[in-house]
């Protein structure tokens, strides 16, 4: 029975690569995904793209493309699988960051390659047309006013289908669904009904247990003395092998580090899942609450039971607007007595905000702490209270002059507040917001734009 | 059951974030002991040991079983204050929030 090879090549945009070349070097894959937009990605690069109309895709896209473009295709010998590259690097830009490939492709010595760029879930001008659309934070996008950056639809599987159909060895996307980029290779090897809801079930599953690339192989779960992972400073991806039935094998390159059992499956079955019998994404409303794990062998874990219903009417829009600023600062305190001068400074800086008119949306202070000061010895004096503590004051402000002032307060204490304050440090950013709505299909089209590398 | 003191020496968790909603995983060890920590483990423990971090007006916490997987899930919405994007919180994903779970004592 035919089967393919699907590997997790990062879990977020400033993820390892080393593993994903080692994937793509000994994971005989097919294809290799990488995954690189949360939820608010995609409005930082619009941001960055307003003052580089060629930017506005992944920071790594290149570094990335560098490293692994020699793997792609059949191979010298076209011995090993042909691997192809799924990606939602293309973030706000996927027209420059398919343009960006293939410069790199034709600098390595490359032609051949085909690299098709995916447009079309950017509806930023089409809900411009429907200012009266109410987002689920309750404001309208009339509100937001030209604090709005970004609107971008989470797609299915459905673009990329029409690009390896059209023999693309790399697809760059802008926002998709994380589950429907690993969907999609399976409906198009294996030609399932884009309605057969059980299939569909048991392919997102898969892109769901490997979307976030480390954390099924051993990563974001180790507790020393309690759960043991070896070697995490070299973690291996994972890559899931699948059949045409959609029942998948999980493992890693052997000789890699980190661990793959039922353990680390189950948590990330349920990594950022709430109703398991409901698992919403574009291409299917998946059912993973009969889902059982079994290990095959060591770092091998036989995956089976998801299914699932048809899928959503609407397709989700992410929307990205600006929503003023985080002001924060920072002092320490040691020795006996830190936690009574922090709580001291703490209660300062507050009354000096208020003093001053600062006007803060919300506000928030607390101590933070255990041997930044005075090394490890010295800490281990401490009895019943910690041996120092770190004031952190953060404060959300309509304006940046205000959320300046946050910090400013925090570092006056030098002078102005208690006994032997250290450290400190300020720090201000725009707060970048992510909001959603939901669009009916039919104002979405999707465009597949193929180009091969001269 | 007896000879351990805290929900860390039996299970194991994972915390997720979507908007300013946590899903917290608990996960037994030992498939044997599900049917005692599903029982124990209910909507009001959880929402006791976070009565600081949650809006008492907000939203209830809900659990989901997965008895084949010796599993539950918890779902707190409104924790996350505001969510990834706006909150003023050290660690605004809430990625820490089931080591605190685990703290509980059995």
């Amino acid at each position: 029975m035919k089967t393919i090879r699907i590997g997790a090549g990062a879990g977020y945009s400033g993820d390892r690569i080393e593993p994903a070349i080692e994937l793509a070097q000994q994971g005989e894959l097919d294809y290799l995904v990488f995954e690189c937009l949360a939820e608010r990605t995609i409005a930082l690069a619009q941001q960055a793209r307003l003052l580089d109309p060629h930017g506005g895709f992944d920071p790594l896209l290149g570094e990335r493309m560098r490293r692994v473009l020699p793997y792609v295709g059949p191979g010298a010998d076209g011995t090993r699988r042909r691997l192809r590259i799924i990606t939602n690097m293309g973030a706000a830009n996927p027209l420059g960051a398919a343009s960006e490939i293939r410069r790199i492709a034709a600098e390595l010595g490359l032609p051949g390659i085909k690299v098709a760029a995916l447009t079309g879930d950017d509806v930023l001008a089409t809900l411009q047309q429907w200012p009266e659309q109410t987002l689920d934070n309750g404001a309208t996008l009339s509100e937001l006013g030209d604090r709005l950056i970004s609107a971008n639809a989470y797609v299915g599987a459905e673009g990329i289908v029409q690009a390896l159909q059209a023999d693309a060895d790399i697809v760059v996307t802008g926002r998709v669904a994380d589950p429907s980029l690993f969907l999609a290779p399976q409906l198009f090897e294996f030609g399932w009904r884009v309605d057969d809801w059980t299939l569909l079930g048991r392919g997102t599953l898969v892109g769901h247990l490997l979307e976030c690339a480390g954390q099924i192989s051993g990563g974001y779960f180790a507790d020393p003395g309690v759960k043991e992972v070896p070697e995490l400073d070299r973690l291996g991806f994972p890559l899931a092998e699948i059949d045409a039935m959609g029942h998948a094998v999980i493992s890693k390159v052997a000789g890699s580090g980190g661990r793959i059992d039922t353990a680390t499956c189950t948590e990330q079955l349920l990594y950022e899942v709430h109703d398991p019998a409901a698992y919403l994404t574009p291409d299917v409303t998946a059912d993973f609450s009969q889902v059982t794990f079994q290990a095959l062998d060591q770092d091998e874990v036989q995956v089976r039971g998801a299914s699932g219903r048809a899928r959503p009417e609407a397709l989700k829009v992410s929307v990205g607007f600006l929503d003023g600023w985080i002001g924060e600062g920072q002092m320490s305190y040691g020795g006996p007595g830190a936690v009574a001068r922090g709580r001291l400074a703490e209660a300062i800086v507050r009354k000096r905000l208020q003093l001053t008119g600062v006007a803060c949306d919300d506000i928030r202070s607390e101590l933070i702490g255990v041997s930044a000061l005075h090394g490890d010895d010295l800490a281990q004096r401490a009895q019943g209270e910690p041996w120092e503590v770190r004031l952190r004051v953060a404060a959300r402000c309509a304006t940046k002059n205000d959320a300046v002032r946050i910090g400013n307060e925090v570092e006056t204490l030098y002078t102005n507040g208690p006994y032997g304050g250290g450290g400190a440090s300020k720090s201000v950013r725009q707060v970048v917001a992510v909001a959603s709505l939901l669009l009916p299909r039919d104002a979405v089209a999707l465009q597949v734009h193929l180009e091969e590398v001269a | 059951m007896s000879t351990h003191t805290k929900l860390r020496d039996i299970a194991h968790s994972r915390t997720g974030d979507k908007g300013d909603t946590s899903n917290i995983s608990v996960i037994a060890f030992d498939s044997a002991d599900y049917p005692r920590l599903a029982q124990w483990l209910t909507v009001e423990r959880v929402t006791a040991h976070f009565a600081e971090l949650l809006d008492p007006a907000g939203p209830p916490v809900r659990r989901y079983e997965l008895a084949q997987l010796g599993a539950l899930n918890f779902v707190l919405p409104g924790i996350l204050r505001g969510g990834v994007t706006r909150s003023l919180a050290l660690d605004a994903h809430g990625k820490t929030l089931g080591a605190a779970l685990l703290d509980l004592e059995l």
